[in-house]
């Protein structure tokens, strides 16, 4: 079995979020991922940057529509994500359109974090483990060459 | 108080599953053995069930289990009449060493691994005692997985600890001279309940994916338990790829479906991605390509390609010649003639198979009789493949395996 825990935040959480310190979040997340990867039960997951740079594809009318938002309700269903390694936003959004799902369906497109995100941190010692926990490669890239072979 | 009782019951269970290598590991350290340390930590789990309905669940499970666990030996100790000089000096240790913070315990646990391993056990010890205090399984669990009744496991697992007590295997991690040995036993013990996952040797079911997903997560635990070794993580990349087809394997109802006839689309590209980054995190340490690296790199050519006939069979010839060479194995030998079926021709691979059968490899095994067949029948010698077909489908042990070589075998004498 395979769970996806899904970060869920209010608009107030976030804002009162930003008296915290960030470095003590990242040394919190740091020491909860590394406890999962001693346990051998993280196998995948990265933090999503905030929703304003989003934007969201809606499939209920006869062409997708892409717009700022708005975006899922907390008790909305989630039912898989996909993980896409891509050149510009433009280059997300053409593939997300591309997705085969019909009305009612939402696909909520952030950004996933990265190193530069953390560029201030650089001498953190769970920002030095991070990259170690990912290896050379990272998945993502390795699943490009594997999804285009065929094409 | 029934629904608290089984609400504690669940969350005791998750616990355990998480804490519980840590926990027994923290305890072994302290008593300096395996067996009792095991013992205290159900003792504590017991007393867990009890106390946590009426406290509630504590906010560090783990070091809850470990204190109780603790105090439970010290006053055991004390009990005894002939308090003796060592037992006084553990208990005045262990006191002074229950600490309230519950520290994480990364060289405890790997000590527990090689400890659970001790090439003084047999392998079905071996496996019993890591999935029981490594990956936290319930004895019915491990029984359930491995088709054996509980008694046996329970026996298995008794047994290993007198044998561990009896040969004063101390808790520690062997030194520089044994680490290569005692971590091949620890690998072996992660491969086997893979492959026994993978493919069930006996039984209704053609796979069993709990099994060969507790060994994923063992094997997930050894990598980070031991970042330098590229055997550990090629085990891993191993298991990813061959894990990636889960999905595509089984029919609807439940019958093996062949690579060929597998749909790719369905194969975990996530888990593919796991896998090509594992391999490469064991070449990129460069210390050359062991036998787990060379299966990984088998399996990585057939997870990335396209389709059976884009797939670069040449080079997984070249990567079987390898594996066979490093580790001489008749079921390598009829795997590499598979291959050359697929870049020669199944001329060439029954040659392979027919010197191997000469040779009298792997008798009374299903292996040769259905690759024979398979052969036979693609160079049109239809009689006799069938007869091959029947003779694996009267060898094997799985019903699922077995349906499936009748099927070919019908399928031949309808053509003619």
């Amino acid at each position: 079995m395979k769970y996806m825990l899904i970060m869920r935040t209010t608009a107030e959480a976030l804002e009162a979020s930003k008296d915290l310190d960030f470095e003590q979040i990242i040394n919190a997340m740091g020491a909860y991922n590394e406890s999962m990867i001693q346990a051998g039960v993280l196998i995948g997951g990265d933090g999503l940057t905030d929703a304003a740079e989003g934007f969201v594809v809606d499939f209920g009318a006869e062409t997708p529509v892409v717009t700022d938002g708005p975006y899922g309700e907390v008790h909305e269903l989630f039912n898989g994500f996909w993980l896409l390694q891509v050149s510009s936003r433009d280059e997300a959004r053409e593939w997300a359109l591309r997705a085969p799902l019909g009305p009612g369906t939402k696909l909520e497109v952030r950004r996933v974090s990265d190193e530069s995100d953390f560029e201030d941190f650089s001498d953190n010692e769970y920002i030095k483990k991070e990259k170690e926990w990912r290896g050379v490669e990272g998945a993502a890239g390795a699943m490009g060459s594997a999804g285009t072979a065929d094409a | 108080m029934g629904a608290a009782l089984d609400e504690v019951r669940r969350s005791l269970e998750a616990v355990w599953r998480i804490e519980s290598a840590r926990v027994v590991a923290t305890l072994a350290k302290a008593t300096g053995d395996l067996g009792s340390a095991e013992d205290l930590a159900q003792e504590a789990v017991a007393e867990a069930l009890v106390a946590w309905q009426a406290s509630g669940i504590p906010q560090n499970p783990g070091a809850w289990l470990t204190a109780v666990a603790k105090r439970r030996a010290i006053d055991a100790w004390r009990r005894r009449s002939r308090l003796d000089e060592r037992h006084r000096a553990l208990a005045y240790e262990l006191e002074a060493a229950t600490e309230p913070d519950f520290e994480p315990i990364h060289d405890d646990v790997l000590r527990l691994v090689f400890t659970a391993c001790h090439p003084v056990l047999a392998r079905e010890a071996q496996v019993a005692l890591t999935l029981k205090v490594v990956a936290g399984l319930t004895t019915e669990e491990i029984a359930r997985l491995f088709l054996v009744p509980v008694a046996t496991v329970q026996q298995r697992i008794v047994r290993a600890k007198k044998t561990l007590g009896a040969a004063k295997v101390p808790f520690e991690t062997p030194e520089p001279v044994a680490w290569k040995q005692r971590l091949s036993a620890v690998l072996g013990v992660v491969y086997l309940s893979f492959t026994e996952g993978y493919a069930a040797t006996s039984g209704e079911r053609w796979m069993r994916p709990e099994l060969a997903n507790e060994a994923l997560r063992l094997g997930r635990m050894l990598q980070s338990l031991m970042p330098r070794e590229a055997e550990v993580h090629a085990l891993v990349a191993l298991m990813e790829f061959q894990a990636s087809r889960f999905a595509a394997r089984v029919g609807p109802d439940g019958a093996p479906v062949l690579l060929a006839d597998q749909d790719r689309t369905t194969w975990d590209r996530a888990q593919i991605g796991r896998g090509v980054a594992a391999l490469a995190r064991a070449d990129g340490l460069g210390r050359g390509r062991g036998s787990y690296a060379l299966q990984a790199a088998i399996a990585e050519l057939h997870a990335t390609a396209p389709s059976v006939e884009t797939t670069d069979w040449e080079a997984i010839v070249v990567l079987y010649e390898a594996l066979g060479r490093l580790a001489p194995n008749p079921v390598v030998e009829v795997n590499r003639a598979v291959a050359v079926a697929q870049a020669v021709g199944p001329a060439s691979a029954l040659a392979i198979v027919d010197r191997l059968d000469e040779e009298g490899a792997l008798r009374g095994s299903h292996l040769i009789p259905s690759v024979r067949g398979e052969l036979l029948a693609r160079l049109g010698r239809d009689q006799e493949a069938r007869a091959e077909l029947l003779t694996a489908a009267s060898l094997t042990a799985n019903e699922r395996e077995r349906d499936v070589l009748r099927a070919k075998a019908a399928a031949l004498g309808e053509q003619r």
